[in-house]
C-alpha cells in the first residue's frame, strides 16, 4: 500500500480486481505511473489494456481495489485526465466534421447545457493544427483515413489540456506520417511534464517510443523504467514460450 | 378550427416528435428498439386505463410511458444473461407485452373505445370532434396532446443536444468526461415512450416508427451535419403528413397508413437521388472513376508502343480495341474522353498519339 501514499506518482492502482460477470480481467493489479513518464502497456490480446485504460477512467467497476489519480478518485480529478479511445470504438459515418469531434474536448470543461464558443473554437482549430490536419477542419470525418482519424482523436485530447494522457492503441492502422506525428506529440507533451499512458501492441517500437513499460497479462508481471523491465524474460513470462520470434530484437 | 387543417396539424406534430428523437435514435442502432417501445405501449395504455380510467390524463401518460421503459430494462436484462442476442431479445419482450394488451382488451375492454385496428395504426379521423377547452376557447383534445409532447421533446433536444451528440457520437467519451450517459439514454428511451402514448390515436403501434425513423434515414442521407439531419427529418416528416393526408382522401383510405407510405417514397427517392450518398450519384461516380481509369490506362498503352516497329497495329484508332480487348464502341469512348481531356491526339495515319499532357499522365500513372 506504498504506493497510495506516494506523491510522486501520477496514477496509482492498489489491489485492482475487475472481471467480466466471474472471468478476471485483471486479477489484483498494482501500478504506480511516476509524474511525467511516458509509458507503454503491453501484453498478449485478452491481458486486459484497455480494460486497465478504462478502469483508470471509471468506466468500469472494480470488484476490488482503488484507483488514484494524484491521490484521488478520478471522479474528482476528471478535468486533469484526456482519454483517446481505440479509433474502431466510434461509428465515423456520424453526420460531423473533424472540427466538431475536436472540438468535443471541451464539452468536459463546459460542463452540462453550456454550448462552446468562438474561443473554444479556435481552440480546436489550434489544436487541429497541432496534429497537422488544419486544413480538414470542415471534412466529414468518414471522408479521413485512419491515420486522420486518429490524429483527430489526438487533438480533441490535446484540447482537454490534461495533466495526464491515456491512450488506447494509437498507432493501429496508422500510416507513417501519422505514426511520427502522434510520436512527436507525445514526446511534446513529455517535455511540458505530462504523463502518458499508452496501450502499445508493436514490441518492436516500445522501447524506442517509450521511458518506461508495464507488461500485463491479467496479473500485472512487471512495471518500471525500460532498461530494466522491458526483458526476455518478462515477456517470455506475458506472452508464453512461443514469444521468441517476437522478441528475436532483443538480447536476452 | 378546420377539421382537415387540425388532422394535419396533430399528425404534423407527431412528425416534429419524431423527427426531433429519431436521428439520435438511428445513429445510436436503437431504430427496432423505437418499434418495440410503441408496440409495448399497447399495454401500458390497457394498464394506465384500469388504473385511471381515462386515456389521456397525464398520470395515464406517465404509467403507460413506464412500460416502453419497462421493454428496455426486459430487453437489456434478457441480453445480458448471454443467452439470447440483442436482436432477438427484443423480438421476445415487445411481442410478449403487445400481446398480453390485446388480450386483455379484447377480454375486459371490448365496450371501450380502444380496440385493436385502432391500436395498430390508430385513427385520426375523429379527432377534430373530440375537443376540450383550452385557452377559452375548444381546441381538439389530440392537438393539445401532441403540441404538448411535441414542445418538450424541443426543449429536451434543445438544451441537451451538445450532450446527446457527444453521447450519441462517443458514449465512452462522455463518461469519462463526468456526463451520464445512462441518464440521457433513460431520459430519451422515456421520451419516445411518452411520444408513443401520446400519439398512439393519431398513428397507432405499428406506424409510430416510420414517423420516427424513416424521416431521420432519409436526411441522414442528405447531409453531413447532425444539426442539418434534425432540420432535414422535420421537414420530410411535415411534408409527409400534408402530402399523405390529401393521398389517403385522394384515394379514401387509412390516413396514417398513407403518410407512412408518402414517407416511405419520399426515402426511396432520397435514396436514389442524394447529391453524394445516392444510389445514382454512386453509380455515376463508379463510372465515373472506371472512365478515368481507361483513359489512363489507353494513354500509359500509347506510351510503352510509341515509336515501336508494331506500333502501326498497336495504336491504329480501327484495332487499338482488339489490343486492350474492349469493345470497339467501348474504345471508341474511352478514345474520345482521353481526347476531351487533352490527353491525345490522332495523328497521321489514324494513329493515337499522346500531347504533352498524356505524356505526362501516363508516366505520373506509371511512377
Amino acid at each position: 500500500m506504498t504506493a497510495s501514499v506516494d506523491t510522486t506518482a501520477a496514477i496509482s492502482v492498489n489491489d485492482l480486481t475487475l472481471a467480466y460477470r466471474e472471468k478476471p480481467v485483471l486479477w489484483d493489479i498494482d501500478l504506480a505511473v511516476p509524474r511525467g513518464s511516458l509509458m507503454a502497456v503491453v501484453g498478449p490480446n485478452g491481458a486486459g489494456k484497455s480494460t486497465l485504460i478504462k478502469a483508470i477512467l471509471g468506466l468500469l467497476k472494480p470488484a476490488s481495489g482503488t484507483i488514484r489519480v494524484y491521490g484521488k478518485p478520478y471522479q474528482e480529478q476528471r478535468r486533469l485526465v484526456a482519454y483517446v479511445p481505440q479509433r474502431g470504438t466510434v461509428d465515423w459515418d456520424f453526420p460531423t466534421d473533424a472540427l466538431d469531434v475536436v472540438l468535443m474536448g471541451s464539452y468536459g470543461r463546459l460542463g452540462w447545457v453550456r454550448r462552446p464558443t468562438k474561443s473554444d473554437r479556435d481552440a480546436a482549430m489550434e489544436c487541429l493544427g497541432k496534429v497537422g490536419m488544419a486544413s480538414f477542419a470542415d471534412r466529414q470525418i468518414s471522408q479521413l483515413s485512419g491515420g486522420q482519424q486518429q490524429r483527430v482523436f489526438l487533438a480533441r485530447a490535446l484540447l482537454q489540456n490534461a495533466d495526464i494522457y491515456l491512450m488506447d492503441e494509437p498507432f493501429v492502422g496508422v500510416d507513417a506520417t501519422t505514426e511520427h506525428a502522434i510520436l512527436t506529440l507525445m514526446r511534446e507533451l513529455q517535455s511540458q511534464g505530462k504523463t502518458l499512458v499508452v496501450v502499445h501492441h508493436d514490441l518492436e517500437t516500445v522501447s524506442e517510443y517509450f521511458d518506461s513499460v508495464a507488461i500485463l497479462n491479467v496479473q500485472l508481471i512487471a512495471a518500471g523504467p525500460m532498461n530494466t523491465t522491458f526483458t526476455a524474460d518478462n515477456l517470455r513470462q506475458a506472452y508464453g514460450p512461443r514469444v521468441a520470434s517476437k522478441i528475436a530484437f532483443l538480447k536476452p | 378550427m378546420d377539421s382537415a387543417l387540425t388532422i394535419i396539424l396533430i399528425c404534423s406534430l407527431v412528425a416534429v416528435s419524431g423527427a426531433l428523437l429519431g436521428p439520435f435514435l438511428l445513429l445510436r442502432r436503437m431504430s427496432l428498439m423505437t418499434d418495440a417501445i410503441s408496440h409495448s405501449i399497447l399495454f401500458g395504455i390497457v394498464i394506465g386505463f384500469l388504473l385511471f380510467n381515462t386515456l389521456d390524463s397525464l398520470p395515464m401518460i406517465l404509467a403507460a410511458s413506464a412500460i416502453g421503459i419497462l421493454t428496455v430494462v426486459l430487453t437489456e436484462m434478457l441480453f445480458k444473461t448471454g443467452l439470447v442476442r440483442e436482436d432477438a431479445a427484443i423480438g421476445m419482450v415487445f411481442p410478449a407485452l403487445f400481446s398480453i394488451g390485446v388480450i386483455i382488451i379484447s377480454r375486459f375492454l371490448s365496450n371501450v373505445h380502444i380496440d385493436i385496428d385502432t391500436a395498430l395504426v390508430g385513427e385520426v379521423i375523429w379527432a377534430p370532434f373530440d375537443t376540450i377547452p383550452f385557452l377559452g376557447g375548444e381546441v381538439a383534445r389530440g392537438l393539445v396532446i401532441t403540441g404538448a409532447i411535441a414542445l418538450v421533446n424541443l426543449a429536451f433536444v434543445g438544451v441537451f443536444y451538445k450532450e446527446l451528440k457527444l453521447v450519441t457520437f462517443d458514449s465512452a467519451l462522455a463518461s469519462s468526461l463526468g456526463f451520464w450517459s445512462g441518464g440521457l439514454t433513460f431520459a430519451l428511451m422515456t421520451l419516445v415512450s411518452v411520444t408513443a402514448v401520446g400519439a398512439f390515436d393519431a398513428v397507432g403501434a405499428v406506424l409510430l416508427v416510420g414517423f420516427m425513423i424513416v424521416p431521420a434515414a432519409a436526411a441522414y442521407l442528405l447531409t453531413e451535419r447532425l444539426s442539418v439531419m434534425i432540420g432535414l427529418s422535420l421537414v420530410i416528416g411535415v411534408l409527409g403528413c400534408v402530402i399523405g393526408y390529401y393521398a389517403a382522401l385522394a384515394i379514401d383510405t387509412s390516413i396514417s397508413g398513407m403518410m407512412v407510405t408518402v414517407l416511405g417514397v419520399i426515402f426511396a427517392l432520397v435514396l436514389i437521388f442524394a447529391p453524394q450518398r445516392g444510389l445514382l450519384a454512386g453509380m455515376l461516380r463508379r463510372r465515373r472513376q472506371q472512365w478515368e481509369f481507361a483513359a489512363r490506362l489507353l494513354v500509359i498503352h500509347v506510351l510503352n508502343h510509341e515509336g515501336q516497329p508494331n506500333e502501326g497495329d498497336e495504336l491504329a484508332l480501327a484495332t487499338v480495341n482488339q489490343h486492350l480487348n474492349w469493345s470497339p464502341a467501348y474504345a471508341e469512348q474511352i478514345v474520345q474522353r482521353a481526347r476531351q481531356r487533352g490527353w491525345l491526339d490522332v495523328a497521321s495515319g489514324r494513329l493515337l498519339a499522346l500531347t504533352p499532357d498524356g505524356r505526362q499522365i501516363a508516366r505520373e500513372t506509371l511512377a
